[in-house]
């Protein structure tokens, strides 16, 4: 037991210690500061902006920024499901592999497009090479930038400064951010045996005699952009549980740094960003301790096991279908939590399989979106919490309430709403109708309160960008594929618009000096709050389909049934 | 600097009430058959029309509706199990409808209060007949509502003043008790910045006075005060639109999460019926502050009608809240309003019976309270005029040569003044000027008091120490504005040294000495530049740029008429002093607001354990029943009663606002989510248990 939260507890003292150096590295790149890369990748970017024609000291007013945001990323949707209806005529395909059908290559697209990459297929069977690593593995690049640039832009608003010209920073985040990383972790995911090779399946005989076709490509370029960008797609069906995706305790560590280091470091860049690191300390740690906990209740729920198996076996094991024994519980645990808490979405065991406090865990992340959160746009969400709790509590101390000196007014108050009623209306709305059909339309396998967190889960992971899968979800339907593509969309586009929207606002407000009558916003006491109205306004919103889900799912293991 | 002061007062205020007390003498309102009217007015509001301007009640009152359909025929949306469904649908009904009722009831009491105040003002402001002086000279007999902007009316002793307006000829004094409460009448004359303009229902009652109308029929100071204690013209605040937006928001996620809930429920076999799932949704929605919203906001207006204050918004009221800088003049808010002569400060060899023989000519003539008390002062050292006071001539005080004096019949000049001034007027009268006199000059300014010299044609007889007292107790309140991280700033026509002992001793931040109205503006510019909200105080036509500039400007209600006009509130006690306690009162409104916002969806938890656990009855949550409520039934009528109950409990909270306390910030957050937060979360833990014990014992469910 103690090997399994040792492993947890060196991973995440990796975090800690990798952070604050990885957060100012961002601020230096997004404030056009000097970095050590900068001989090598200037002369890249120029040739890039006079390709693309981009002037790169013009500044974007909020619509010019979201216009820019939303006809690069139509773009790109558009030519990614150009590649995948095309994918038989075009070259690297040395399966042979037919378009697949409009709805799920329309659903791949968009899902890609937002940075989510809920897959309703398995990569291996499905999608050539081409289709891998010209649409997919494209899209894991820009569509996290997209995510991180607008997280930036939001962070500029806020801290008074213009929002930026988004390509630009869609630039600079590849070149300077996710594509140095991205070498330097391939090289490492190589070296530790993960394959890379052009080359079609490799046959081989079994000791039956049969014939059996083992599934390999491009991978290891593919995976670590998957985990560093919160994609999450992956190249095989079952994703970093395939020993070719993540064959070892090795490669599994890097991948899980991967995944939640730059969600985290953005957290710290605020603070640069702020002239406040003491504020982003206080949030980062928030944000470590619901982690911790979520990670804690879900760890101690695998490792004790299901109860109903353990009394056939007559011994205390721990919950280990679903999971890959290379990696056991703990690792298993810690990943399920971290990939729905950072909308990474890749997964090294099954979800479906999780006892229920890991159901319950992984629910919460998807409810809450910022435990950690998603590329950029996490961090977005973890300042509209505290806006929301300015708004909510800093009434009490006989102010009309600011965030950084600057007035909370209608407009803001309104922006955020939008994004707080979107997960619920994208979320509940579509879960409720598939549950009303659920012979014709939910695909359910695995009947009761579970099927319930099968069904929520799918429309959760999509609404919140994350990509997860809880699996046993016949899913490849064009029911799924469609309405999922919606609550993808709108999960997407409409927080952006109204983050880059409130950021502006609020970058044109004339701040208010801060004196003894200001509610510090950066002390452990308003922080502690802060946590009390995001548990508050997240779990009040989901507690009913938490409690007809995983909790009900609990009482039901629990009574021996 | 206090030991140079030794009389500088500071008697032990009393703790408790403060200096608010002391001064509500509004007209008396007439609080008999407020609670009745409240109780009509709170049917009266059922209006779906009126419930519309609430989101939040809206819905509660439409689900009122459809319990109550469900209470005629159960089967209304399906059959339904269950024994006696009427019974439960009829006992939700019934206290949806409290809900409401219990809302609207909240803020029909504080409209009450308003209204109850503007029936006594209109009583002051009935149709009255005017003389109307006509571009002949002569006088026609009009209607008070007949008079425009511009007309010219005269007013004899008796008569009541038909409109606002400002006084062109004649002197007479008036009785201002009507809206001021202030007994003792008062001196309008024309010419004078603070006495010509009179305010119609205050009646004269001597002489007679020529008065151009200065408002249109239905726009005077008295229409306007009407209109805003009434409630009729109360727009909402910013703040106010931004919660009730964030508060229609998060009904808006409540209605989805329930709407929602019944296929799931039934996905599982846990169907639940219409009436439950309107009681949990009226249970999660922020009925609480939704309720009282309104009541919070007028009662703040009405708090500072009480203190005889009139806001002309309530945007004005929030915006005291956020004040970051008060400009304060010396004179009459730090300081007592009169200096008096103190001492004799004799130089140049002139003996203590000379200087007070000079001193007595140069003031016999002035009418201020300094000139009298300087006269007080000369004559207790027995100085006499000796000359025939009406061969002589006064010589008035202006701004330009900032001194006063006489002429004697003998041609003799003296002058007192400021003492830059009377060193040129000597000078010019090939005088000269002693370093005895600069050191007396600064002996006064050190002490905090204010110089005059005094010199009789070329030479300069001595100094009067001008006395100011600083006000007892407003030290401890600048503190307190410190605390609340209001910063202050004294303006003061004295010099340079009497302005900083005395800053010292009051306690402000700051101070601008030798400041002349343009300063003031000046003042407010700079602070503004830094994005300060400011808040001043201010009389004369000369303030009203700085007035309509500031953030937050109060005039005296003895101001000129430009002076009110520019101001959005106006002292009707003509206190400036006051401007500390309105930012109070901001406060207060804004914390009250918060608290009950913060304790109404903390509340939220309890009811979600209360009602969830027992609604899903095959998803067997029973260990999730922390309150161990009796049966389903009892569960939802419980949290239903506590949710309608605590509109009522807390309209006095709402009214009478939580109580502030100049406090930090850090400090007031960290008491009132305390209170309010914490408090929110627990009390209806509590409060819904023993609510589920008493509807067991009498088997209502």
């Amino acid at each position: 037991m103690w090997q399994g939260f040792l492993q947890i507890g060196l991973t995440l003292l990796i975090l800690v210690a990798i952070t604050p150096f990885l957060g100012r590295y961002i601020t230096r790149v997004f404030l056009q500061q000097k970095t050590l890369l900068d001989p090598i990748i200037k002369p890249v970017e120029r040739v890039i902006y006079g390709l693309g024609g981009v002037r790169a000291k013009e500044e974007m007013t909020d619509w010019q920024y979201v216009q820019a945001v939303l006809y690069s990323n139509l773009v790109m949707g558009i030519f990614v499901f150009l590649i995948f209806m095309f994918q038989g005529i075009l070259p690297l395909n040395p399966t042979n592999l037919s378009a697949p059908s409009w709805d799920l290559a329309l659903h791949t697209a968009i899902s890609f497009t937002t940075n989510t990459n809920q897959q309703h297929y398995s990569g291996e069977t499905t999608f050539s090479y081409a289709s891998q690593m010209l649409a997919l593995g494209f899209l894991m690049f820009t569509s996290a930038a997209t995510g991180l640039a607008v997280g930036i832009a939001f962070i500029r608003g806020l801290t008074g400064r213009p929002l930026g010209n988004f390509y630009v920073d869609l630039t600079v985040s590849i070149t300077r951010i996710l594509l140095p990383i991205s070498i330097v972790g391939a090289v490492l995911l190589l070296i530790a045996g993960v394959p890379e090779t052009l080359n079609g399946p490799v046959s081989a005989i079994t000791l039956e005699g049969a014939t059996q076709y083992i599934a390999r490509g491009p991978v290891a370029h593919f995976e670590i952009i998957k985990q560093l960008g919160e994609n999450g797609g992956g190249f095989f069906g079952i994703n970093s549980a395939h020993p070719f995706e993540n064959p070892n305790a090795f490669t599994n560590l890097i991948e899980i740094i991967a995944m939640v280091c730059i969600p985290a470091a953005l957290i710290y860049t605020y603070g640069v960003f702020a002239n406040n690191t003491k504020q982003a300390l206080l949030l980062f740690w928030m944000v470590f301790i619901i982690f911790v906990i979520l990670v804690g209740i879900s760890a101690v729920g695998e490792y004790q096991g299901n109860p109903l198996v353990n009394s056939i076996l007559g011994a205390e094991e721990p919950n280990l279908e679903g999971k890959e024994v290379r990696f056991g519980w703990a690792e298993t645990a810690l990943w399920a939590v971290l990939t729905t808490g950072t909308m990474c979405g890749a997964v090294n065991g099954m979800h479906d399989s999780l006892m229920p406090t890991g159901e319950f865990s992984t629910l919460f992340n998807l409810f809450l979106q910022i435990i950690w959160g998603g590329q950029g746009t996490g961090t977005a969400y973890l300042f509209i919490y505290l806006i929301l709790t300015v708004f909510l509590t800093g009434l009490m101390v006989g102010r009309t309430p600011e965030f950084l000196g600057r007035k909370i007014e209608k407009r803001e108050i309104v922006l955020a709403s939008v994004i707080l009623l979107v997960h619920p209306i994208f979320v509940l709305i579509p879960s409720a109708i598939t549950l009303a059909f659920p012979n014709t339309l939910a695909g359910i396998t695995n009947p009761g309160f579970h099927g319930i967190s099968q069904v929520v889960y799918e429309y959760a992971s999509a609404s919140a960008n994350n990509g997860s899968g809880f699996e046993g979800l016949q899913d490849a339907t064009p029911w799924w594929n469609l309405t999922t593509s919606i609550s993808l969309l709108a999960g997407r586009y409409i927080p952006i618009i109204a983050l880059l929207l409130l950021a502006d606002s609020m970058a044109h407000k004339q701040p208010v000096p801060e004196t003894a009558g200001t509610l510090r916003t950066d002390s452990l006491l308003f922080t502690s709050i802060t946590a009390g109205v995001i548990l508050i306004l997240g779990v009040l919103t989901f507690f009913p389909v938490l409690a007809l889900g995983p909790i009900a799912e609990a009482f039901k293991i629990a009574s021996g049934q | 600097m206090d030991s140079a002061n030794p009389t500088s007062p500071k008697p032990p205020r009393p703790r408790s009430g403060g200096p608010r007390d002391s001064r509500k003498h509004t007209p008396k309102v007439n609080k008999k058959g407020l609670y009745q009217r409240a109780v009509k007015d709170a049917f009266v509001k059922l209006n779906p029309r009126q419930m519309l301007k609430n989101p939040v009640m809206f819905l509660v009152w439409v689900g009122t509706i459809i319990t109550a359909l469900m209470t005629i025929d159960p089967n209304l949306f399906g059959p339904t199990q269950g024994n006696n469904p009427r019974v439960f649908n009829g006992l939700i009904t019934l206290i949806l409808f409290f809900t409401v009722v219990f809302a609207n009831f909240a803020e029909a009491v504080a409209e009450g209060r308003g209204k109850a105040q503007a029936d006594a003002l209109r009583s002051t402001k009935s149709d009255i007949t005017a003389r109307k002086l006509l571009p002949d000279g002569s006088t026609a007999e009009v209607s008070s509502t007949t008079l425009h902007r511009g007309d010219l009316v005269k007013v004899v002793a008796g008569d009541i003043i038909p409109a606002d307006g400002e006084v062109m000829a004649g002197v007479a004094s008036v009785d201002e008790s009507a809206i001021t409460g202030e007994s003792a009448p008062v001196l309008k004359e024309t010419g004078s910045d603070v006495a010509s303009s009179v305010t119609s229902g205050t009646r004269i009652i001597s002489d007679e006075l020529t008065i151009r109308i200065t408002s249109d029929p239905g726009k005077g100071f008295i229409d306007r005060m009407i209109a805003l204690v009434e409630g009729a013209e109360r727009a909402k605040t910013p703040n106010e639109i931004a919660l009730t937006v964030l508060l229609a928001v998060l009904t808006l996620v409540f209605l989805f999460v329930v709407a929602t809930l019944p296929t799931i429920a039934n996905y599982v076999g846990s169907p639940i019926s219409v009436a439950v799932l309107i009681a949990l949704l009226v249970a999660l929605i922020p009925t609480t502050i939704g309720g009282l919203l309104s009541a919070i906001g007028i009662a703040g207006m009405d708090r500072v009608a009480q203190f005889n204050v009139i806001a002309t918004s309530g945007r004005a009221v929030e915006a005291c809240g956020d004040i970051n800088t008060l400009v304060l003049d010396k004179t009459g808010t730090i300081t007592l309003g009169n200096r008096l002569a103190e001492e004799f400060i004799p130089v140049n060899s002139h003996s203590m019976q000379d200087m007070a023989n000079v001193a007595l000519m140069a003031s016999v003539f002035d009418e201020t309270p300094e000139g009298k008390s300087i006269v007080r002062l000369a004559e207790k050292l027995d100085a006499r005029v000796n000359f025939d006071k009406s061969q002589a001539e006064g010589i008035e005080f202006s701004a330009k040569t900032r001194m006063s004096g006489t002429n004697l019949p003998d041609g003799n000049e003296v002058r007192k003044g400021a003492v830059d001034a009377i060193k040129g007027f000597v000078r010019s009268r090939n005088g000269r000027s002693t370093s005895e006199l600069d050191a007396a000059y600064e002996r006064v300014s050190r002490l905090g008091g204010t110089p005059l010299a005094v010199a009789l044609n070329d030479d300069i007889y001595g100094v009067i120490y001008l006395k100011d007292i600083v006000k007892p107790g407003i030290r401890d309140r600048f503190d307190q504005l410190r605390r609340m991280g209001v910063r202050t700033i004294m303006l003061t026509g004295d010099n340079r040294i009497t302005a900083s002992v005395i800053a010292q001793e009051a306690g402000v931040d700051d101070f601008i000495a030798e400041a002349t109205p343009e300063d003031k503006i000046e003042v407010i510019h700079r602070e503004q530049a830094q994005g300060k909200l400011v808040a001043m105080t201010g009389d004369g036509t000369n303030d009203a740029p700085a007035l309509a500039q500031a953030n937050v400007g109060v005039a005296m209600n003895t101001g000129t008429q430009a002076a009110k006009e520019a101001a959005n509130m106006v002292d009707l006690d003509s206190d400036p002093t006051k401007l500390i306690d309105i930012v109070a009162i901001g406060k207060q409104l804004l914390i009250t607001r918060g608290a009950l916002t913060t304790f109404s969806i903390a509340n939220d938890i309890a009811k979600y354990f209360a009602i969830i656990p027992v609604i899903f009855v095959s998803a067997r949550l029973e260990s999730l029943n922390v309150m161990n409520l009796t049966s389903t039934s009892s569960a939802v009528l419980s949290a239903l009663i506590y949710n309608a109950l605590i509109i009522p409990a807390l309209i006095p909270l709402a009214l009478t606002g939580v109580k502030f306390r100049p406090l930090t910030a850090n400090q007031l957050l960290q008491r009132n989510i305390l209170i309010y937060g914490l408090g929110g979360v627990v009390a209806p833990f509590i409060a819904i248990k023993v609510i589920d014990i008493a509807i067991t014992a009498v088997r209502l469910a």
